[in-house]
């Protein structure tokens, strides 16, 4: 008998869709002309403008239209030709205007999309539209003394919302589109695209409709997801409610919940006001925007080469397995790095595996990106071509690596400094060798009688001997003809 | 020496000539304001920094209270801004200060400039020179009142919908709208972003382009700010109206309008053709709704420009004795409604009603579509003539407490002035003659956009022909 | 607490001219717009409003068929600002302006949310 939960959940289907507010990464705000500064002490980035005072008026700041172009361009929207700017009318500390500009019936882009891959099949997602729009404030509630403080740096702070269709089936391929979006927007150099720092924020639509029915069930909003993966957490358990509550004979309430993640669930918001009349209308006191096509495509033509087309030309053009493009396509840092690199020292595979490895290894304990890792391609491929002429081991080759990311030198001071050139001299080998083979004379015997894998052990003891600068392909091939010939 | 009665051009030749200098001038309008002040009531507030004399046009001048002056109280003559001082200068004030003006102080307003009176400030009304029983008009009614008494040499006002020009026209002073975008409008306390301009008020047309030279120009600050050259628009001042077409609506002169007002506006318009104009019969077939588009699209934008006056920031903060719904929102209310005066939650209701959902289509959509056809009138008009005439207002100034309880008679009095701020264009209002109660009347001239040099000569010719700009009022 | 605006305001219809504005009414639009409008001013401020709205009823009459709205009197476009960098407020002249300030914030009663 099948599961009652299972019976519940086949005969529905989600339909999600997601909203995100990336924030750009412009020199000034998006209507004045404050800096764009993230972490700076409260009210300090403030001009009349963004504070709302009376008598001021936004003026639109070229970049940030550029970047939406972008956007637009990379999601395969179509960039509107004529876009304006509407007021979104709420009351809120956060907001000194008492409206927000954003962009209504007329946004930068619409009907775009992108390729997710999840669960290994490929899966266009619609991208409805992409626009402009100002960031609010930030407020800080404190419950103990009964109020709240308003900090309005982050006002006037310039938005990119993009909104895609209700194309979204599961939390899982909600969470990959998130992932590839990031990944899209990141290549683009626009926004640093950190959850953490609030400079990417994702809403969520959820609603279940019975299997075959193209109408769409009633939507509850999600808000407060702190990560990707918070979002897939919300998702799944807004779903499961929704699941319950109509399998219990109920009707979903359209409203707006919050993400508890100490909790696991989601939580009505308090707030008795629900439906805002936003009561939009086109903003007065700026003016409309024609969008040539060749403003189009100038940026078109800027646009850095997006994440799927430079994993295809990897696979092709280096031979590198999926699992090393993928790591290396993952961060638009690695991927340059990589390509310095081989232009330098054409040996793509090895390179990839040094970056897989040991480069990626140092990035994650020290905490940092490849721009910021003290390390250029060249001076890796230095390193690399070191270790494979053999003048030192692989394994001394990473702590090569370890010492230069520390120092800021170069690896030929590195291995010089810390005597780590291994020996390759037969001579001084064949001393090691002699006196190895003298102290584990019934090892050697079990070689000679057939069992090769002892070689491993003398190799090890030979090592140990020369304080592990010996190249043991060496000291495998000299202990092996030394042994075959006695 | 009296200073305080000359116009700024004459002031100008006397400071050329070494005759008279600025402080003297400054010194001398003050002592007028201590005189008269007390019977006008057209300041709210003297200015609290010691001016600069050392300046190419030290010309003493009042500033409506709802341009930004940093370091001085700007109100909109509300109680919800009491308190606020404007950290920074709007860009008409920094190019008077530039100019070497010397400001006096702040003159009184209708508040948030809703009003054609001067009647709903919360300062209490500001009285008619000419009459102190009557309103100077509004909503720049202190301006107006100001200059015609000789309170100020020239003063800066701002128009949404004859805010300048029918107090200019109450006042017998010389009054003028530019064209929308042709002085910025940053630092602007906005009533209808899409209708305001500020603008001079004067004692002569000469004045006028004076203080037009000075106020004009591009400013990056302001999207809506024209990138066109300003001309020098005293060079406009020719005393030539031959061969110029002066269109008049019959829309304009229809019922409703004063016997008085219309004789004298007639009268001009024979002069003006004696002096060489043609006057030709136009139609402007959308003039009937031109106060209800306005009272549509101009309240809506207010009820957005005003939303920022809730006790949050700056200005008035007001809390309730017993918790209502919560405590913000009940801030928000409270503060409000404290703050705003009568005329002023209706409008801000008004607004929110056109926009409010299910009637945005219906209301404002509505009424910007009709705009359009107000301006696609004057667009056909502008075709066949240079500038159009009416009077500016449909009465002389009328009794201080007459019209304060009926908005929409209140309403009906900027029929003429309207027009052009829902077309854009540049109108000016001149003195062109007194009821019998000795009351001024005033002629308005309107333009295509960007032709104020136009309104300039046929306001100079006619000035130039008549005397009324010469009349003081007794006090 | 919003009151449903569907019970008070009648159905729109392009032939049936709106007949008044309700005291509901004004209590719904000052919610709206963050005003508290006292009981007593209620009648006052309806009978107003319906004056005036039954006045710009009159441009129900007109056709505007095919018309194009009107934003912006004056056909500006394309204004854009360099992504400049200009010093703005000091964090003193910011707060001069505030009714109250704690730790260089504005500070407000408690947002619940």
């Amino acid at each position: 008998m099948a599961h009652p939960k299972t019976e519940i959940m086949s005969q529905f289907e989600t339909v999600i869709g997601l909203e995100v507010h990336l924030q750009l990464n412009t020199r000034s705000k998006i209507f004045c002309s404050c800096a764009n500064q993230y972490g700076c002490p409260p009210n300090t980035n403030v001009c009349p403008v963004c504070l709302g005072l009376p008598g001021t008026l936004p003026v639109l700041n070229h970049q940030a239209l550029l970047s939406a172009i972008k956007v637009g361009l990379a999601l395969n929207a179509e960039i509107n030709s004529f876009i304006k700017f509407d007021r979104k009318n709420y009351y809120y500390p956060d907001l000194p205007k008492g409206y927000q500009i954003s962009q209504y019936d007329f946004p930068v882009a619409k009907d775009g999309f992108l390729i997710i891959k999840s669960q290994s099949k490929e899966k266009r997602i619609g991208i409805k539209r992409a626009h402009l729009e100002e960031d609010a404030g930030k407020l800080v509630h404190d419950n103990a003394q009964g109020c709240s403080l308003v900090d309005y740096n982050r006002t006037g702070t310039p938005l990119i919302e993009i909104v895609t269709e209700p194309d979204l089936r599961l939390p899982q391929e909600a969470y990959d589109y998130l992932n590839t979006l990031k990944l899209i927007l990141q290549y683009l150099g626009i926004s640093d695209c950190d959850m953490e720092k609030g400079s990417l924020r994702c809403d969520a639509n959820v609603s279940i409709r019975p299997m075959g029915q193209t109408a769409l069930g009633v939507k509850t909003e999600l808000k407060n997801m702190n990560s990707f993966r918070a979002v897939k957490l919300a998702l799944e358990y807004e779903v499961r409610r929704h699941e319950q509550v109509i399998a219990s004979g109920g009707k979903i309430v359209q409203e707006t919940l919050l993400w508890n993640d100490e909790k696991a669930m989601t939580v009505t918001m308090r707030s008795k006001e629900q439906a805002h009349d936003y009561r939009y209308f086109p903003e007065p006191d700026l003016v409309p925007f024609t969008i040539d096509k060749k403003v189009i495509d100038d940026v078109r033509v800027q646009l850095p080469e997006l994440p799927q087309a430079k994993w295809v030309r990897f696979l092709s053009q280096y031979g590198l397995s999926a699992y090393d493009a993928n790591m290396l396509v993952a961060d638009a840092g690695m991927a340059d790095f990589f390509e310095a690199a081989v232009k330098a020292y054409p040996e793509a595979k090895k390179i990839a595996n040094w970056m897989a490895g040991p480069v990626l290894k140092e990035l994650n304990e020290r905490h940092v990106s490849i721009d910021q890792l003290k390390l250029t391609p060249q001076d890796l491929v230095v390193l690399i071509a070191k270790v494979e002429d053999g003048l030192v081991s692989n394994l001394a080759g990473k702590d090569v690596l370890t010492a230069m990311l520390d120092g800021g030198r170069g690896a030929e001071e590195v291995i010089r400094e810390k005597g780590l050139a291994q020996v390759s001299d037969d001579s001084a080998l064949l001393m090691i060798i002699d006196e190895v083979i003298a102290q584990n004379a019934a090892v050697v015997d079990q070689i000679k009688s057939g069992k090769p894998n002892a070689l491993g052990f003398l190799v090890g003891q030979a090592m140990k001997k020369s304080a592990g600068r010996a190249n043991p392909k060496k000291l495998n091939e000299l202990i092996t003809r030394r042994i075959t010939h006695v | 020496m009296n200073l305080h009665s000359l116009t700024a051009h004459a002031l100008l030749d006397l400071f050329k000539s070494g005759k008279a200098s600025g402080q003297e001038a400054y010194q001398d309008v003050l002592g007028r304001i201590k005189e008269v002040d007390p019977k006008v009531k057209a300041y709210v507030r003297m200015s609290s920094h010691k001016p600069d004399y050392s300046g190419e046009f030290p010309i003493p001048i009042a500033l409506k209270d709802n341009l930004c002056i940093k370091g001085e109280e700007i109100t909109c003559a509300s109680r919800i801004l009491k308190g606020f001082h404007s950290p920074y200068d709007a860009t008409v004030v920094e190019k008077v200060k530039t100019s070497g003006g010397t400001i006096l102080g702040i003159v009184n307003m209708d508040e948030f400039a809703f009003g054609s009176s001067c009647e709903t400030s919360c300062y209490g009304p500001t009285f008619n020179p000419w009459n102190l029983q009557c309103v100077p008009g509004g909503s720049s009614g202190g301006s107006a009142a100001a200059v015609a008494a000789d309170e100020a040499i020239w003063a800066l006002g701002s128009d949404t919908g004859g805010s300048i020009r029918q107090p200019a026209s109450f006042c017998g002073i010389v009054g003028l709208k530019p064209t929308y975008g042709r002085v910025s409008r940053y630092g602007l306390i906005a009533f209808a972003s899409s209708l305001d301009q500020i603008g001079p008020l004067t004692k002569d047309v000469r004045d006028c382009a004076l203080l037009m030279n000075i106020i004009s120009g591009h400013d990056e600050r302001d999207s809506t700010s024209v990138n066109t050259p300003v001309p020098d628009y005293t060079k406009a001042l020719i005393n030539d109206v031959r061969g110029l077409k002066i269109g008049i609506s019959k829309e304009a002169f229809g019922e409703g309008l004063d016997t008085e007002v219309r004789r004298s506006v007639q009268d001009a318009l024979d002069l003006l053709k004696k002096l060489g104009a043609v006057i030709k019969e136009v139609s402007l077939p959308h003039t009937p709704y031109a106060v209800a588009t306005y009272y549509i699209v101009a309240t809506a934008e207010a009820s957005s420009n005003l939303a920022r006056f809730d006790g949050v920031r700056y200005g008035l903060r007001r809390q309730p004795a017993l918790l209502r719904k919560n405590a913000l929102v009940d801030m928000y209310e409270e503060t409000r409604a404290a703050g705003f005066g009568d005329e002023a939650k209706r409008r801000i209701m008004l607004g929110t009603y056109a926009l409010s959902s299910g009637y945005y289509d219906a209301y404002y959509l509505r009424g910007q579509k009709v705009r359009t056809l107000i301006k696609n009138d004057l667009d056909e008009v502008f075709k066949g003539c240079d500038v159009i005439v009416t009077p500016t207002s449909p009465t002389v100034a009328f009794k201080v407490g007459e019209k304060i309880s009926d908005p929409l008679s209140m309403y009906l009095s900027d029929i003429y002035t309207i027009t052009a701020n829902l077309g854009g264009i540049p109108s000016i209002s001149i003195p062109c003659g007194f009821s019998k109660s000795g009351l001024p009347i005033g002629l308005q001239l309107m333009a295509k956009a960007f032709n104020e040099e136009t309104l300039l000569r046929v306001s100079y010719t006619y000035e130039q022909n008549t005397e009324w700009h010469t009349r003081k009022p007794k006090l | 607490m919003l009151l449903n605006k569907a019970l008070f305001f009648p159905v729109f219809d392009d032939n049936i001219l709106f007949m008044s504005v309700s005291r509901e009414d004004v209590r719904y639009i000052a919610a709206l717009a963050r005003m508290d409008v006292p009981e007593d001013k209620l009648d006052g401020f309806a009978k107003n409003l319906a004056d005036i709205v039954h006045y710009v009823e009159q441009l129900q009459k007109l056709d505007v068929e095919g018309v194009k709205p009107t934003s912006h009197a004056v056909p500006v476009g394309n204004v854009l600002r360099p992504d400049v960098v200009k010093p703005s407020l000091t964090h003193s002249q910011a707060l001069s302006v505030a009714i109250e300030a704690k730790d260089g914030c504005f500070k407000v009663p408690l947002v619940i949310e």
